[in-house]
């Protein structure tokens, strides 16, 4: 890693070959996940996956509020993170406000299952307050979050024991028996991924289910995931296929398509895993304009090296101007 | 359709076009579900969301089409906030408006306990200044205050270890710190640092206390003293190399607020425990400490524009105006008093040294609060972005969607 600061800098900008570059000889293809949220159906069979097959503990079950989001982000037990955002914003060509005051739920209720309507407390039939311009005007934005595997991943740069590491798959992974629960990844990040579990002490985030990889099988989310919001595979072949399916949503009208943390070029030098959001990031709680901290660590070393020389300097020089202290002495006894 | 929606809600006015998944369901053409499993069509990962509009509904005034569908902004219930500078404050920053996940932070927050690593910050650089003054008193004739500084920064660098240590999530595991070296980690820098540092402070202080080796004692404290600075300054890198925006948008003038208040809170202790006859160069060391810590985070405060509230207001606000009160009244002691009464000098030492942990618990509390906020994540990497692109001639970047 010395070769890093000097000469070639191996911390931000584009780079073709992570693993490669961490040491890993012959290597297969760096993989990642291409997640769609235009087709995401908010099901959350990702989180369950994810909790079941990685034997993740409970979080905390409260409601949020939030939408029918009660995960609330990620964490040390949360690796998927499903968000629900309500908008008054049409799709594409779809509306977003449909009025179904004219659907007879009593009716439909009659025909068996559900909540009885007098027990309900919204129906689509329920009057909307006086006044209320929400009236039936909603959209749901919903968004499979993960670790993005960065190319240039802040956790692992500043992580002082080299628990975290980067694998021959180009992806980023915690080794819970050296981790000593320092906590430094955890501000590093970005994107606010990985976390401390408090009970436990250490560090803990999505592994890509590192265990599935080496048996050849895809991660738990991507296999649940029922509509392919989760998509797994070669991160080229996952690029293609996504800058396809960007211009496919741009044809039928969807302006609001882009995709987000696929581009080489970016803060982090690209994403493993990577999105195609509906709205701008942060309506999703993601960072519009990441940037790896270290691409900055060479600028640090340098300002913190002028700092201690002028500590160094400027005490010396006082000392210079105080002279010897015998003087001093002498000059007090007469 | 704020008009109302005509027929039954679900079938009028559908579009008539072939392939509507919805209509042939309706017509039993497909089926998606049955006991012998997933039949039919199943766009999945092709499905085109938002192509059609199914209710067939025209919406007053603009179709909702993709088209000017990022400019009608919702009034979703996700949080949007202003941001905006103190009242009263110059508005260096204009108002900027952002949108966030429910109001939730974008980072997440380090389990760090403010007095383990603010004691930390404090220790090192109390230690790693302390050094410096100790050489330099010994090498000017000044035993008291050389004795005196190698005793407190050898118990400062101790503390500053075990309250390291305290705050990892597995302290039985602190030796792993050192099971490689990192210069792109600054806590794996630190480490090494430490451990070459702490033994020569070790050993300068045992040869002076027990009067013994003075050819060793010298060159330990010749080691400590040149290792000193960089213990001081590199607590400012461990913080600036997180996404915190409030510590790492100052990486530039962070350091020399360390380091600034390292020799403040070592030249205090130096006026606290040195006789009047030694204290020349502490009064002078600690009117140079105040001097540097002050400016250089004003000018931090300059370069971090709107996140810089986090370094006026609330809990971090707080610690700064104490440490900048506690620094300069200790300073005016030290300049004005110090060198004729012992009291004053003693009295004047304790506020330096005070200040520069206020200055370092000001500093950390800042920092978290600048990681809570989503503001201070989203709206510095909005402008950025937007300067960008007006850079490059108006073309949207990532992120933005392609019009
Ligand atoms: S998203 Fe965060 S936790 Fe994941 S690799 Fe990047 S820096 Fe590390």
């Amino acid at each position: 890693m010395t070769e890093s600061i000097i000469g070639r800098n191996l911390l931000a900008g584009p780079e073709n070959d992570p693993a490669g570059d961490a040491g890993h000889g012959e290597h297969p293809p760096r993989v990642g996940f291409f997640t769609d949220t235009s087709v995401c159906i908010g099901c959350k069979a990702c989180e369950v996956a994810c909790k079941e097959w990685n034997a993740i503990p409970e979080d905390g079950i409260e409601l949020s509020g939030m939408s029918y989001d009660n995960t609330q982000g990620l964490g040390a037990s949360s690796w998927r993170h499903v968000a629900f955002i309500e908008q008054s914003k049409p799709v594409g060509h779809a509306h977003a406000d449909v009025d179904h005051s004219d659907v007879d739920v009593l009716a439909l209720a009659a025909q068996g299952s559900g909540t009885p309507p007098e027990e309900a407390a919204v129906t689509p039939t329920t009057p909307p307050e006086a006044g209320s311009e929400e009236r039936g005007e909603l959209r749901w934005l919903m968004s499979s979050d993960v670790c993005k595997h960065c190319t240039h991943a802040a956790c692992l740069d500043v992580c002082p024991t080299g628990s975290l590491f980067r694998t021959e798959f180009g992806t980023v992974v915690v080794q819970e028996d050296i981790c000593n629960g320092c906590g430094y990844c955890v501000p590093a990040c970005p994107y606010g991924v990985i976390e401390q579990r408090p009970d436990d002490g250490r560090a803990f985030k999505c592994t890509m289910c590192y265990d599935r990889l080496g048996a050849g099988q895809e991660p738990a989310c991507a296999k649940a995931c029922p509509t392919e919001s989760i998509q797994f595979g070669p991160l080229d072949e996952l690029r293609e296929r996504a800058e396809a399916r960007v211009a496919q949503l741009h044809e039928a009208g969807v302006g609001d398509a882009r995709l987000y943390g696929h581009d080489p070029e970016d803060g982090v030098g690209g994403d493993g895993a990577f999105f195609l959001l509906l709205d701008e990031p942060e309506v999703y709680g993601l960072p519009p304009d990441p940037v790896v901290t270290t691409r900055d660590l060479p600028d640090m070393w340098r300002h913190a090296g002028a700092a201690a020389l002028t500590l160094l300097g400027g005490l010396a020089a006082v000392f210079a101007a105080h002279g010897r202290n015998d003087a001093l002495k002498w000059r007090i006894r007469r | 359709m704020s008009d109302g929606a005509q027929g039954d809600g679900h079938g009028a006015g559908r579009n008539e076009a072939d392939g509507n998944p919805a209509e042939a369901r309706q017509a039993g053409s497909i089926s998606d579900v049955t006991k012998e499993g997933q039949q039919g069509i199943r766009p999945s990962r092709e499905a085109l969301v938002g192509a059609q509009d199914l209710t067939g509904g025209e919406r007053p005034g603009g179709n909702g089409a993709g088209a000017d569908a990022g400019k009608r902004h919702g009034k979703g219930r996700h949080r949007r906030g202003r941001a905006r500078g103190r009242k009263g404050e110059q508005t260096m920053v204009p108002e900027a408006e952002f949108t966030s996940y429910y109001g939730r932070p974008v980072l997440n927050q380090p389990a760090w306990q403010p007095l383990n690593i603010a004691g930390y910050f404090f220790l090192g650089g109390l230690a790693g200044a302390g050094s410096v003054l100790a050489a330099g008193a010994e090498l000017s004739g000044r035993p008291v205050m050389a004795r005196a500084l190698k005793v407190t920064s050898t118990v400062s660098v101790a503390g500053s270890a075990a309250a390291l240590i305290h705050d990892l999530g597995r302290p039985g595991r602190f030796a792993n710190m050192l099971r490689v070296f990192k210069p792109t980690s600054p806590m794996s820098v630190g480490s090494w640092l430490l451990a070459a540092y702490a033994p020569a402070s070790f050993v300068a202080t045992l040869c002076d206390a027990g009067g013994k080796l003075p050819r060793i004692g010298r060159t330990a404290t010749v080691g400590a003293a040149l290792l000193g600075p960089a213990v001081a300054s590199y607590t400012a890198v461990l913080a600036a190399d997180t996404a915190v925006p409030g510590w790492h948008e100052g990486y530039r003038e962070l350091p020399f607020v360390f380091v600034g208040s390292a020799a403040t809170a070592a030249s205090g202790m130096a006026l606290a425990a040195s006789p009047l006859a030694e204290n020349g160069p502490a009064r002078s060391a600690a009117v140079a400490g105040t001097a540097l810590e002050n400016a250089a985070m004003k000018a931090m405060e300059r370069r971090l524009g709107l996140v810089a509230e986090v370094y006026r207001e609330g809990r971090g606000g707080r610690w700064m105006r104490a440490a900048e009160a506690l620094s300069l009244a200790g300073a005016a002691g030290a300049a004005v008093l110090g060198g004729r009464s012992r009291a004053a000098a003693g009295l004047s030492g304790l506020a330096l040294v005070a200040a520069s942990a206020c200055t370092r618990l000001g500093v950390f509390h800042a920092g978290l609060e600048s990681s809570k906020d989503p503001k201070y994540t989203v709206v510095p990497q909005r402008r950025r972005l937007q300067e960008r692109e007006r850079s490059q001639g108006g073309q949207r970047l990532s992120g933005t969607p392609e019009r």
